[in-house]
């Protein structure tokens, strides 16, 4: 069934009077017009799923799935901790330890991170927030679902093949992924499972330019998208540079295990480095499509439970570009020690990442500067992801230094160093989003209670987990090994270490306690629960099958702010007699109450 | 050689500060004003005063065992104290701003969004951070790749120097000496108290290894000499050490490379040049001569891996030259 | 549209100029190959963006002073269902599959694929279900 949308109408913000009659949460007009959430007719039940195009209905099926493979993900953290307890631990034997990281860190990579964002949150969300009724392709959309799931079980179920699943790391440098170092199917199948998913990814992106591109509501100019559309746009352009490139990275690996190519074997005059090379010009742009859209997220959070605009708007749009731009130079800054490639070229465009990073810090702390802060459970999570992230990004840092890094790659500061990072951006600030759009998606809260305990557990365990394994990896303790001996001095802090896990495994407990609770005795949310800003708010919660029914004057990047707080509107100057002859300008065309 | 005497207490409370417990420390906000700044002027100062006391902090850290592991671990502790300074300034800033900032009324705060002098303030600053650590890191890399001519017998300064190529494998490693014929070799199963064979090494001069890979790539480490570096099939790599310390050194291969890369172990024992002779000499008498050392050991494959017909024509080798 | 068209412009001439510093520097192919495939991403439909940008009647949401009523009238049109996505992506999943398990995957894959294309093209000229 084909839907042909029209605009939705114009709501003249006039009525609904000023800040005060909306008080801390502020809603939308859902007294305007009929609800239109039941307006479509399509097939019901699982063919409903089957069938829908609907952006929101794909992206609730992203996040579902990813979050399953980040709970399977995060139970193999666990057993791999376990089994690092203890020395001479023998919980897992050597090639189920493999099989372990290496699936630990491809679901986590490749399966959630990634998804979980550019699939789950931004399909959601972006053309919520630039007022669009759905993604630019809705067929493509959904096959890039499909593709999805049908990647993501290929690669959980390579663990029941013969020969079990890859066990190479999830970098699969060759010639350890040849067919003679690896030649089970599960091998084969986490290729295949990276050309699937890979597609997925790249028509995500597509879907994600076009929209902000095309379908951008009037008055929605690209210097008013909220940041986090604008990173998920970038984040979209770095998916079309780099997918690419891991997809003929693939196919050609795929060739020489089963074609006879000889494209990385040093026998037939390959080069194994080049491997390496397509690798990380995909690797470090995917770093990249993992952090910018939690940045965005955060992004989002801070200024609506601190009651203020985003500081440095433009700024942050700059930064989020350089950084796109920097990272695709970068990539062998993972390769120093291998010995062949330029050396200051990779460290200092990797330092310079760090510049645009810090812009984004300090536009953060400019955004709760002087507000009114609330610490809600979104807000909480977006603190651990600040301080998580600042930890990971400043040893980043030293890992820029080719030096620094013979001394310490491929050792557990690395891993620790990643793991802040990634930890920092996916799960704190992923979570932070999860609590902050969940009452948009379902139209009901979560449990604050639950919430911040999730958080406090989470946060507890996450610095006793990581900060031994920066000490550790200072140690010496190389990453990806399933033992080590007594003497090595390393078993204190890996008890520590594991410890913290299962710290961190306990603190989802409460998050899934959190959802049971809002599925029995759902508390209803309202539009606008915690006074958001931006255009996702102003529409009802679930909003109806195309998004809006209204539409408020989008002369900012939050709107739905513009429309509940008239008097409280951006102050466009830094003087107090410029702001009044600004806001003596703008009535005519905003409408607003005089 | 004892590295974590003085280190992890300066770094991680500082980070622990930053991060660990707003909650209790939101009781102390009333008094805020009175304590922020001189807790904020502590936190900097304390890295500066403790960086007096030793310039070079090892944040747990070895020290190097030699000349360039020394050089590492200066610029590493130097970034580590420039990254603690700038991590507890940014998280104190942060901390600051939450319990500074707490909502204590519906008041509607003022809504200001730009302020362009700050923003190019932090953004050059950083600029300015960065481009002194890339100076020091650009330094320091020269010391430490810089390596002397792959014949020279001496350095320019007039110091020895000493061969070794190192040949890693599905798993274990091959040390040898083409300058006085002795080649030694362990893997899994075999070496000193079954931890892998033992590189012995002279202290006071300049060792260049050669490092290549028979089969995957490899990463040969030693942790006291601040220093890895991948053994790539196809690839031959060199670098230099100057020893400074007798001792035996722990290494390990860091890069994933099957199914006992955990068990990859060896160790380097440092000994005085006449100590080294003596072994030298030992082992020749002993018969752990390069007329021994294997024509490939890249055709045999390696052991645990299956080969069939279709993929032997894959079978790396190690004869390849450098890229 | 002149803002989406001069940001990727300048991200691809980014790409450029760093892919030649990196050849002269190091003479590597791999990278530079795909710094200038990235450039060239950037720079295409970037200039093709300004092309149109001063062609073309401007997006209503790209007029700072545009109201909704500006846009009023068809956006487009959006498949509210179709169940093409979903046999296209279990065609690729066995196609893929094949590659694994054996050619006698093939033809499920195929079928699959067929069909999910043709449908999907009747769909969109019929413009509803099919």
């Amino acid at each position: 069934m084909t839907t042909t949308i029209e605009s939705p109408e114009l709501i003249e913000p006039e009525e609904p009077g000023g800040p005060d009659a909306h008080g801390p949460g502020g809603h939308g007009p859902e007294d305007h017009g009929p609800d239109h959430a039941h307006e479509h007719h399509g097939p019901t039940g699982i063919l409903n799923w089957i069938t829908s195009t609907d952006h929101k209905v794909i992206g609730k099926s992203y996040m579902i799935t990813s979050l399953v493979l980040f709970f399977i993900s995060g139970a193999m953290a666990l057993v791999i901790r376990g089994q690092l307890a203890d020395p001479t631990s023998s919980l897992v034997n050597f090639q189920t330890y493999n099989e372990l990281f290496t699936m630990h860190g491809s679901l986590m990579l490749y399966l959630f991170a990634g998804p979980f964002a550019f699939g789950g949150l931004a399909n959601y969300i972006v053309p919520l927030q630039v007022g669009a009724p759905d993604m630019a392709y809705p067929r493509l959309n959904a096959l890039s679902y499909w593709l999805y799931l049908g990647g993501s079980s290929m690669m959980t179920f390579s663990f029941v093949v013969a020969g079990g699943a890859a066990s190479f790391g999830w970098v699969a440098y060759a010639p350890l992924s040849n067919s003679i170092n690896s030649p089970g199917a599960g091998t084969d199948m986490w290729l295949l499972s990276l050309g699937l998913t890979g597609f997925s990814a790249i028509f995500t992106g597509v879907n994600l330019v076009a929209t902000i591109f095309y379908l951008r509501a009037p008055g929605m100019t690209m210097f008013r998208v909220p940041i986090f559309s604008w990173n998920m746009l970038v984040t979209g352009i770095l998916i079309l540079i780099a997918f690419p490139v891991l997809f003929g990275a693939v196919v050609m690996l795929f060739c020489d295990r089963h074609f006879g190519t000889h494209i990385y074997s040093v026998s037939g005059g390959g080069v194994p480095v080049l491997w390496q090379h397509l690798f990380w010009f995909f690797g470090h742009p995917e770093v990249y499509i993992l952090a910018l859209p939690y940045f965005g997220i955060v992004t989002d959070i801070i200024p609506a439970f601190s009651r203020k605009p985003l500081f440095g708007y433009r700024g942050m749009v700059f930064a989020t570009l350089s950084i796109a731009a920097l990272s695709t130079g970068v990539w062998a800054h993972h390769m120093f020690t291998t010995g062949v490639v330029l050396l200051p070229f990779f460290s200092l465009l990797s330092y310079l990442i760090a510049v645009p990073t810090g812009i984004k810090f300090f536009n953060w702390i400019g955004t709760m500067w002087g507000g009114q802060l609330s610490f809600q459970t979104p807000m909480l999570f977006s603190m651990g992801f600040l301080f998580a992230f600042l930890m990971g990004g400043v040893t980043g840092v030293l890992l820029a230094s080719p030096p620094v890094d013979f001394m310490t790659h491929d050792t557990y500061f690395v891993v620790a160093h990643f793991h802040q990072v990634l930890i920092g951006t996916t799960v704190f600030a992923g979570f932070a989003g999860f609590y902050f759009w969940y009452p948009k998606m379902f139209g009901r809260m979560l449990n604050e209670r639950l919430g911040k305990l999730h958080f406090w557990f989470l946060f507890v365990g996450f610095w006793v987990t990581f900060v031994p394994q920066y000490l550790v990896g200072l140690r010496g303790m190389p990453r990806r090994i399933a033992d080590y001996l007594p003497t090595n001095g390393w078993t204190f802090l890996n008890e520590m270490s594991t410890v913290g896990a299962m710290i961190i495994g306990f603190s989802f407990l409460f998050f899934f306690v959190n959802l049971v609770t809002s599925w029995r005795n759902p508390v209803p949310a309202g539009d606008n629960p915690w006074d958001g800003g931006a255009l996702e708010w102003f529409t009802s919660s679930p909003p109806p099958h195309h998004n809006f029914t209204h539409l408020p004057p989008i002369r900012s990047e939050r709107p739905t702010w513009d429309y509940n707080h008239p008097e409280h509107r951006k102050d466009e100057s830094h003087g107090d007699k410029r702001h009044r002859e600004h806001e003596q300008k703008e009535p005519e065309t905003v409408g607003a109450p005089s | 050689m004892n590295a974590f005497t003085n280190g992890s207490p300066t770094s991680l409370p500082a980070h622990e500060h930053t991060g660990a417990d707003p909650a209790a420390e939101v009781a102390a906000t009333p008094r805020r004003r009175r304590w922020a700044r001189p807790a904020v002027g502590a936190a900097v100062a304390a890295p500066l005063v403790l960086g007096g006391c030793n310039m070079y902090p090892s944040y747990g850290a070895s020290r190097g065992a030699t000349k360039q592991g020394q050089d590492t671990f200066k610029l590493f502790s130097g970034m580590m104290t420039t990254g603690v300074i700038i991590g507890v300034f940014v998280g104190l800033l942060i901390l600051f701003t939450i319990l500074r900032y707490r909502r204590r009324s519906e008041e509607m705060p003022k809504q200001f969004h730009e302020s362009i002098p700050i923003e190019i303030l932090y953004t050059g600053i950083p600029v300015l951070v960065v481009a002194f650590l890339f100076l020091f890191t650009v330094l320091t890399e020269n010391n430490v790749d810089a390596t002397v001519p792959v014949n020279a017998t001496v350095t320019s300064t007039g110091t020895p120097v000493e061969h070794v190529r190192v040949t890693a494998f599905q798993w274990g490693w091959r040390f040898s000496y083409p300058d006085h014929n002795v080649s030694i070799a362990g893997d899994v199963t075999n070496g000193p108290g079954g931890h892998g064979p033992q590189m012995v090494l002279p202290v006071g001069e300049t060792v260049q290894v050669t490092l290549v890979s028979n089969d995957v790539i490899h990463g040969f480490y030693v942790r006291d000499f601040n220093f890895s570096r991948y053994a790539l099939p196809g690839v031959t790599n060199f670098f230099d050490l100057d020893i400074l310390h007798t001792g035996t050194y722990a290494g390990q291969c860091t890069q994933i490379c099957g199914l006992y890369h955990t068990e990859m172990l060896f160790s380097v024992k440092a000994v005085t040049p006449a100590a080294f002779q003596t072994w030298l000499s030992g082992e020749v008498a002993a018969g752990h001569t390069l007329q021994r050392e294997p024509q490939s050991e890249a055709n045999t494959p390696p052991p645990y891996t299956h080969v069939t017909p279709s993929n032997a024509l894959a079978a790396p080798s190690s004869k390849k030259g450098s890229l | 549209m002149r803002v989406n068209g001069s940001f990727l412009a300048v991200i691809g001439v980014f790409f450029a100029v760093i892919g030649i510093v990196y050849w002269f520097w190091s003479y590597e192919d791999a990278g530079f190959l795909m710094l200038m495939g990235s450039a060239l991403l950037g720079i295409l439909p970037g200039g093709y963006y300004l092309w149109w940008a001063k062609r073309m009647k401007p997006l209503e949401g790209d007029e700072p002073e545009a109201t909704v009523a500006d846009g009023a009238g068809v956006i487009d049109s959006f498949p509210g269902s179709s169940i093409w996505p979903f046999l296209l992506g279990l065609g690729a999943f066995f196609a893929t599959m094949t590659f694994v398990f054996g050619l006698w995957l093939a033809p499920i894959a195929a079928a699959l694929g067929l069909s999910a294309v043709i449908g999907a093209v009747v769909e969109s000229r019929r413009g509803g279900t099919v």
